[in-house]
């Protein structure tokens, strides 16, 4: 994170800790996880107490304190997807890349997540993966999306 | 068919979204129209005429929620767009964010201008990563054509937009949740009063509106609160989007006058049931919303008639369940959800939420007792009103709403020790 992206962050609020989420984001997205030294960074860098800073990455469910997959396979278990067999296509997620959700593949490539509604019912059964949402998802189709995500 | 005005651009081949493509098709009239025609209390006094009210969930007049907002010009203020769309079920704020995103910085440009507010921000959920980027590119196009930054248009209002993006948290679509995660911090809802608009963002005045309230503004200050009001009933006027989903042939966003009958929405738009099945169950506003049945077709969607049927308009997230629904699995499905997402900060909502969920699971599971039952509408007393935020209630009131309607199908589960429906799909 260079000094310039923490002063661009920095810029947009009148109090210095409303830079915590989107620093926190930037550290994330830089290591592919919430590293300790990171966590202490930013806590020096914003004059917040350590628990300032370790009660939110706590808090909210896109921050990892541990690392994990290169990519997260997210997969909504809510009502919509449910109802049109989203537990089917986890069950052959989970087949398919040989962990259970919330694991990490041996490959280090995927982290399968099972997730709360994405806002995108409207394509149930949805999974995400990045940007790119992937819906009606069917069984049948695990197969070759993974093969495809394995390419890219 | 009726007039689409949120999503008519949607319906322009290969509209991507761009700013020349909105300002070929009427974009950035209305503030243009604004700055010159209005002062900003003329402005909340037309929106106040429309009638529009809150898209997000609560349903408040908007023009009304603007004029509590202090005059004092030595105030500062804060517009925050809530763009942390979450309740299950809904998927409208993500379309209008990711192929319109000018129409939706225009009419936070007004609401900017109508409360004097001169920074505002977004605040997007975290798995938006789509509409993070789409957002964060047309605040640089409207910066770059002078509709964003100083002096705008030469009328002397200026007004800076920024993105800031969630992590991950239900809870933070109640706004003052919102704002403390704004602030750097945990999405702990606050004690009202006082309200965002006396005491908001860094304890200054502020007004949160809903990604599909805001884009209302444009065609409302272009076309005329009378306009906007012959639209739906005299309480709930305009159209609105709903998302259907589930058991429906034709899943997604429709814009329909608000007060649209819930079969017309179901039957005609959403195409009807799947595979010819029988429509059971419908959850008319949002997973956090009573749940109301085939008896209740010809209710229309506006939110005094959900509320005279027993259930509320809620994010306008509609459901639809058929007949091969196991109504206690939903059940299940939904109570889960709360209790993953309660924050924890009140003891009947973290207690409640995590004994529903248990509950509801093992009648599920077939290990149900046959006081289960009344166990389910005692943990809903004791959960509802008694909370800071509405987060309790919408745990329970579902599930009230299942036991009411369905309670038979409870019931044989805690009798037969098994799911009738043979519906049990859990890993």
């Amino acid at each position: 994170m260079t000094e310039e992206s923490i002063q661009q962050v920095l810029s947009r609020y009148p109090h210095r800790r409303s830079a915590l989420l989107p620093l926190l984001h930037l550290c994330q997205e830089e290591a592919g996880y919430l590293t300790e030294e990171a966590l202490g960074q930013l806590a020096k860098r914003l004059d917040l107490s350590p628990t300032q800073v370790a009660e939110v990455a706590t808090f909210y469910d896109l921050f990892r304190l541990k690392p994990g997959g290169q990519r997260e396979v997210w997969v909504c278990h809510n009502l919509s997807c449910s109802l049109l067999g989203a537990e089917q296509v986890i069950r052959r997620l989970e087949k398919e890349l040989g962990v259970s959700a919330g694991e990490t593949t041996p490959d280090g490539l995927f982290t399968l997540k099972r997730v709360e509604c994405l806002a995108a019912c409207g394509i149930a059964p949805v999974i995400q993966v990045g940007a790119d949402y992937y819906g009606p998802v069917s069984p049948q189709d695990i197969g070759a999306l993974v093969e495809r995500l394995r390419k890219e | 068919m009726s007039e689409k005005i949120l999503t008519k651009r949607f319906e322009i081949a290969g509209y991507l979204g761009t700013i020349e493509e909105y300002l070929a098709t009427g974009g950035y009239q209305a503030i243009a129209k604004a700055l010159k025609e209005h002062t900003p209390a003329s402005l909340i006094d037309l929106v106040r005429r429309s009638g529009l009210r809150g898209r997000g969930g609560a349903g408040f007049p908007t023009g009304v929620k603007w004029g509590f907002v202090p005059k004092d010009p030595g105030l500062t203020k804060y517009l925050v767009c809530n763009a942390d769309e979450s309740e299950p079920g809904t998927f409208k704020d993500r379309d209008l964010i990711t192929r319109d995103s000018h129409q939706l910085l225009e009419g936070i440009l007004l609401a900017s201008y109508a409360i004097g507010c001169q920074t505002a921000y977004l605040y997007m959920r975290g798995e938006f990563i789509a509409g993070a980027v789409i957002f964060e590119q047309a605040i640089k196009q409207a910066v770059a054509h002078g509709f964003l930054g100083k002096d705008i248009l030469g009328s002397g209002f200026s007004l800076e937009v920024h993105l800031h993006r969630g992590a991950g948290a239900y809870i933070c679509g109640e706004e003052t949740a919102l704002l403390e995660s704004l602030e750097g911090k945990r999405g702990l809802p606050r004690l009202k009063p006082p309200f965002p608009a006396a005491s908001g963002l860094y304890r200054l005045p502020t007004v949160v509106n809903n990604v599909e309230t805001l884009c209302n503004l444009p065609h409302i200050v272009l076309r005329g609160a009378e306009w906007f009001s012959s639209i739906g009933t005299p309480k709930s006027t305009g159209t609105r989007i709903f998302s259907v989903s589930g058991h429906v042939r034709r899943p997604g966003n429709y814009e329909l006058p608000i007060d649209v009958p819930m079969r017309e929405l179901i039957f005609e738009h959403a195409g009807g049931m799947r595979g010819g099945r029988r429509l059971k169950a419908v959850i008319p506003g949002g997973s956090s919303v009573p749940v109301l049945t085939d008896q209740h077709l010809d209710t229309r969607m506006d939110f005094e008639s959900l509320a005279r049927a027993g259930s509320m308009a809620g994010s306008g997230g509609v459901i639809v369940m058929d007949e091969s629904t196991c109504m206690v699995r939903a059940g299940e499905i939904v109570a889960r959800f709360y209790h993953h997402e309660s924050c924890g900060q009140c003891t009947q909502c973290r207690e409640g939420t995590a004994w529903l969920h248990k509950t509801l699971r093992r009648i599920d599971e077939g290990r149900g007792r046959k006081a289960d039952l009344d166990l389910l509408l005692d943990i809903c007393d004791n959960m509802k009103g008694k909370t800071i935020c509405p987060l309790s209630d919408a745990a329970a009131m579902p599930v009230e709403s299942y036991l009411k309607y369905f309670g038979d199908e409870f019931e044989q589960h805690v009798v037969e020790q098994a799911c009738p429906f043979g519906s049990r799909d859990r890993s």
